[in-house]
């Protein structure tokens, strides 16, 4: 390619001049701007000319990895079919899990309800409806022995979405599979444990940045030593688009969460080739199409080159991305739902056209409610048919090469550096949280979104255009409050059975280690072998280091 | 002076996902209402409180995680014991089709669902909030 680039241009001015000016004098063009959907400009054409500088000598496998951290790509090994999923009480969700199984999905991922995640038992005020509706209520040890019943924990990996408790519930998730036989050393899967997302984004935080970044710091170690194969931290761009980013902020804040977790690890003294391998990430696939895939190369060869040049990392599994992707949420609609179906699919292609290691589609009800069965079973036939029926498996990275993609996978990184210096130039990304910039970047970047399909210059289809009148309702996963009523019982039951004097000196121990400087970790799971609750584990460290409220930015 | 309509904007429950409610602020606002948006984590009895404290001629709830027919009734009620039965209470988020009459009961006319063009719900609070004298 090199060898014909045309650094000047002449030739592509030369066919806008004798090629395109007289079309367009026949049929002009459909009004602008062409841009993405996150506003940016997309040009008519792209040469040649555009690759001028780039290195494509690099396959994939080889360091910087844009093209993909496997030699093989799929050929290999297909991506991981990972569907989210929790509801209601642990039995319901139990049940839910062993069906996933039997349609031949991959791997587990457990959604869990607010008050879990928040680190509230149900009986709080705060908890008034919010037990089982959006996802499943672990409570104690015990409803995490119910949820995995019947699920052996040595075979299969889980996802686990938890972020201010992930401690908590990553305990007792390694006391079930002590319980089952099944050897630390050997399971594997991923606790979220993004803290700093949450701040930015989705806003489920409990205690204050610095003690936050401890406890995952501690997860860090604790499972260098203890759970070598589990992934210790998903940073996660997805809630950051959701709440409203573009494409190129979801990838630059991101991977700057990244930077900024690997440089807390240093800075308690762990070696970067000793944690930095289990970190991985979780990106966002929204609908315009070529935008994402870019982002998935951008976010390899970005990722690759700070870890080698700027943390030093030797051991190339620090310098390899892998993510998992979850279609866009946010962008699918309550009209016409059966249009989601679509929508899901073509995001779905843009993952596996970008190399996701582990994929996750939404069902059509997803503005809606929480999937059915069956709708559930579409999303995960969705993966099924882009993996077996397409043939985009193929080959490695099929759009490597493409001017276009090329192209804007260079914008992405040259982007993301501009971000990331802004983001150095505050002191990193806890004081940019702390001094609410990504934040304000969010509410401005969805503000202008929402004005743009206002003003029908972005077409939702079925929502601002293509409107259909006489729309009949689908049939929707309806929760109802059975799952508090059981919760609450279970939860009084279980403050009488258990001995509650080793739970008192369990969540004091707990308190002692907080304020000093050892992991959290080893008195967390002894209180949960205590069984002690997700709130009361919380509160013992809500009394040590406070909680976090943020200055609301509009 | 002029008499601008006075909204807050309310997240009640545990739920943080506040980018609609920002957005529907900030829309208010550029459409010239006196807009208070109490950040996240409110209980019904703080959501009340912050709408007699500011005078609000209108409460704007944002929930999307389904606990809508637990904090509505509350909150009406509540409104009703202090007097603020002329607060108009309108609601956005993901609310199943099956509760819209039992909303609509409790006196909760405008319920906004996903898809809602922002200048429909700017419209509506234009036109039924109450009027300030």
């Amino acid at each position: 390619m090199k060898s014909v680039a045309d650094p000047a241009g002449t030739r592509k001015q030369r066919w806008e001049r004798e090629v395109v000016e007289p079309a367009l004098g026949k049929s002009p063009e459909r009004k602008g701007p062409f841009t993405t959907i996150s506003g940016r400009l997309i040009e008519r054409l792209y040469t040649a000319d555009d690759l001028e500088g780039l290195d494509d000598t690099n396959h994939p496998g080889e360091f910087p990895y844009v093209r993909g951290i496997h030699p093989t790509g799929y050929r290999g090994k297909l991506w991981t079919m990972r569907q989210f999923a929790g509801f209601g009480t642990p039995e319901e969700t139990n049940q839910r899990y062993q069906e996933l199984i039997a349609a031949g999905g991959t791997g587990l991922s457990v959604a869990f309800d607010l008050p879990t995640l928040m680190g509230r038992d149900p009986d709080h005020e705060l908890c008034l409806g919010e037990v089982g509706k959006c996802g499943v209520s672990i409570m104690s040890l015990a409803d995490m022995e119910r949820l995995f019943d019947g699920i052996s924990l040595a075979d299969i990996t889980t996802s686990m979405t938890i972020n201010s408790p992930a401690p908590m519930i990553f305990a007792m998730y390694l006391v079930v599979a002590e319980q089952q036989g099944a050897d630390w050393r050997t399971i594997s899967g991923t606790i979220q444990n993004d803290i700093l997302k949450e701040f930015i984004a989705q806003k489920e935080y409990i205690f204050p940045p610095r003690p936050s970044m401890r406890l995952i710091t501690d997860i860090f170690a604790f499972c260098a030593k203890e759970v070598p194969r589990w992934n210790t931290i998903s940073v996660s761009g997805y809630h950051i688009r959701e709440a409203g980013s573009t494409a190129l902020q979801e990838l630059a804040f991101t991977l700057r969460d990244g930077l900024e977790y690997v440089q807390y690890g240093v800075d308690a003294g762990l070696d970067v080739d000793d944690f930095v391998p289990r970190m991985s990430f979780f990106f966002n696939s929204h609908s315009d199409f070529f935008e994402e895939i870019a982002k998935y190369r951008a976010a390899r060869k970005l990722w690759a080159e700070a870890m080698k040049n700027r943390f030093g990392a030797r051991n190339p599994r620090s310098w390899a991305l892998r993510f998992h992707t979850q279609t866009a949420g946010v962008s699918l609609t309550a009209q016409q739902p059966y249009n989601n179906v679509v929508r899901t699919a073509l995001q779905a292609l843009a993952a596996v056209l970008g190399g996701t290691n582990s994929l996750h589609t939404n069902s059509l009800d997803e503005a809606l409610a929480l999937p059915t069965k069956e709708t559930a079973t579409i999303a995960l036939r969705t993966q099924q048919i882009i993996a077996h029926e397409s043939g985009v498996t193929n080959v490695v990275d099929p759009l490597g090469g493409s001017y276009f993609i090329e192209k804007l996978t260079q914008d992405m990184i040259d982007g993301t550096l501009k971000y990331w210096e802004t983001i150095d130039g505050m002191g990193g990304m806890v004081a940019a949280i702390e001094r609410g910039y990504p934040q304000q970047e969010l509410a401005e970047a969805s503000y202008q979104f929402q004005q743009a399909v206002e003003r029908k210059e972005k077409i939702v289809v079925g929502v601002n255009d293509f409107i259909q009148a006489d729309e009949k309702p689908i049939e929707i996963l309806y929760i109802d409050d059975t799952a508090s009523g059981v919760q609450l019982k279970r939860l009084a039951e279980l403050k009488q059975a258990r001995d509650n004097g080793r739970v008192r000196r369990s969540l004091a121990a707990l308190q002692e280690v907080a304020r000093g400087r050892g992991n959290t970790m080893v008195p967390l799971l002894e209180c949960v072998r205590a069984y002690a609750t997700v709130g009361e584990m919380c509160d013992a460290l809500r009394e040590v280091w406070g909680e976090y409220e943020e200055v609301p930015v509009i | 002076m002029s008499q601008k309509i006075r909204v807050v904007i309310a997240k009640p429950g545990l739920d943080g996902h506040d980018r609609g409610a920002k957005v529907i602020a900030r829309a208010l606002r550029d459409a010239g209402m006196e807009v208070i948006y109490t950040g996240l984590r409110q209980t019904p009895e703080m959501i009340v409180s912050a709408a007699l404290q500011e005078d609000a001629d209108v409460i704007g709830l944002s929930i999307l995680s389904g606990a809508h027919m637990h904090i509505c009734p509350r909150i009406m009620e509540l409104l009703k014991a202090k007097g603020l039965d002329d607060v108009q209470v309108v609601i956005g988020g993901i609310i199943p089709d099956v509760d819209l009459p039992k909303l609509n009961g409790m006196g909760i006319h405008g319920i906004f669902l996903p898809g809602t063009p922002m200048q429909h719900i700017v419209d509506y609070i234009a036109a039924n909030a109450r009027a300030r004298v």
